[in-house]
C-alpha cells in the first residue's frame, strides 16, 4: 500500500494501449494463419461442375467413374474430354490450341479448378451432397 | 435486499437495452453482404460495460438471456447454438484478458469481438464442413478488429461516463 509512490501501478495507460497493439496483431496473424491452413487442409469434394461461358453445363459425380464429352463453341465443333476416375477429375484430350487444360494436374479437393480458356471452359469440385452452400447462420445478435 | 432488487432491475434494464441495439443493428444497412455474420456487434457494448462495471456473472446473466430472447423471439434451435458458441467464447475471453489487467477496454473488446466469430466459425466447422470457411476466417479476423475498436471505444467510454447511485 504504502508503496504506491516508489514503485507505480506497471500497466500504464500508454502500456496498455501498446499490449492493445500486440494483442490485435497476434490476433489477426493466428486467424489469418489458421483461415491459410484451413483452406490448404481443405477436404475433398464429391462432384465436379462444368461451367461454359459463366451457364452450367453440367454437375457430375466424383464417386462414380465416368468420362464427359464438353461440347462447346458453334455446333459444338470445340471438345474438351472429361475423366472421372478413382475420385479425381481431368481433362484427358482437349481441342483446344495449346491444350493446357489437359495438362492440370487431376483435382478433388473442394474449389480445385481446371480452367480451358479458349473454349471459356470451368471445371469446379464442390461439395455437393454436404450443406457446404449453406451460409452461416448470423447469430450475432 | 434492496441492493439486490436494485441490481436485478438493473441486470433487466441492460438485457432490454442489449436486445434493442440488436434490433437497431438489423435495420443498419449491412456493411459487408458478401459474408455472413459481418456485424458491428452493438449489443456487445452493453456486455463489456456490465463485465467492467458490474462483473463476469452479472455480463453472463445478461448476454445468456438476451440470446435466449432472440432465439425464442425470432431464431430458432440452430441460430440460438450458434449464439451461444460465439457468446461463450467471447465472454471467457474478455473475462480473462479484463483480469489479466494488461490491456485496455480495446483490446478487450477486440479479442471479445473476434472471438465471438471464431466461436461461430468454429461451431460451423463441425456443422458446415466447407472449405468457405477458411476465407471467413481470414475476413472475420480483420471486420472483427475493426468492429472491436469501434465497441471498445463506446464501451470504454460508457464505463467512464455512465453513472448510477
Ligand atoms: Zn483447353
Amino acid at each position: 500500500m504504502d508503496q504506491t509512490k516508489e514503485t507505480p501501478k506497471p500497466e500504464t495507460k500508454k502500456h496498455k494501449l501498446r499490449n492493445d497493439l500486440i494483442l490485435i496483431a497476434a490476433l489477426v496473424v493466428v486467424l489469418v494463419l489458421a483461415g491459410l491452413a484451413f483452406w490448404l487442409l481443405r477436404g475433398e469434394g464429391d462432384s465436379v461442375i462444368v461451367e461454359v461461358n459463366g451457364n452450367l453445363y453440367g454437375t457430375y459425380s466424383l464417386a462414380k467413374d465416368q468420362t464427359v464429352e464438353i461440347r462447346t463453341g458453334e455446333g459444338g465443333t470445340e471438345l474438351n474430354l472429361l475423366v472421372i476416375k478413382d475420385g479425381k477429375a481431368f481433362v484427358e484430350s482437349a481441342t483446344c490450341p495449346g491444350g493446357d487444360c489437359t495438362r492440370h494436374n487431376p483435382i478433388s479437393r473442394e474449389g480445385e479448378s481446371i480452367v480451358c480458356l479458349p473454349h471459356k471452359v470451368v471445371i469446379t469440385v464442390k461439395l455437393v451432397g454436404g450443406e457446404g452452400e449453406k451460409p452461416i447462420p448470423d447469430a450475432v445478435t | 435486499m434492496k441492493k439486490r432488487t436494485q441490481k436485478l432491475a438493473l441486470l433487466g434494464l441492460f438485457t432490454a437495452i442489449a436486445m434493442v441495439l440488436a434490433w437497431v443493428e438489423v435495420l443498419l444497412p449491412p456493411l459487408f453482404s458478401a459474408v455472413p455474420g459481418i456485424k458491428l456487434g452493438l449489443p456487445n457494448i452493453v456486455i463489456i460495460f456490465v463485465l467492467y462495471r458490474m462483473g463476469v456473472k452479472e455480463a453472463a446473466a445478461v448476454s445468456l438471456v438476451r440470446m435466449v430472447a432472440v432465439a425464442l423471439l425470432f431464431g430458432n434451435p440452430m441460430t440460438f447454438a450458434y449464439s451461444l458458441a460465439g457468446g461463450a467464447l467471447s465472454l471467457a475471453a474478455m473475462a480473462i484478458l479484463r483480469r489479466l489487467d494488461f490491456f485496455s477496454i480495446i483490446g478487450v473488446s477486440v479479442a471479445g469481438g473476434v472471438l465471438h466469430n471464431v466461436g461461430q466459425i468454429l461451431l460451423a466447422m463441425f456443422v458446415l464442413r466447407t472449405a468457405k470457411l477458411g476465407y471467413y476466417m481470414i475476413i472475420l479476423a480483420v471486420t472483427g478488429t475493426v468492429a472491436g475498436i469501434f465497441i471498445g471505444l463506446c464501451g470504454g467510454l460508457a464505463v467512464k461516463r455512465v453513472k448510477w447511485s
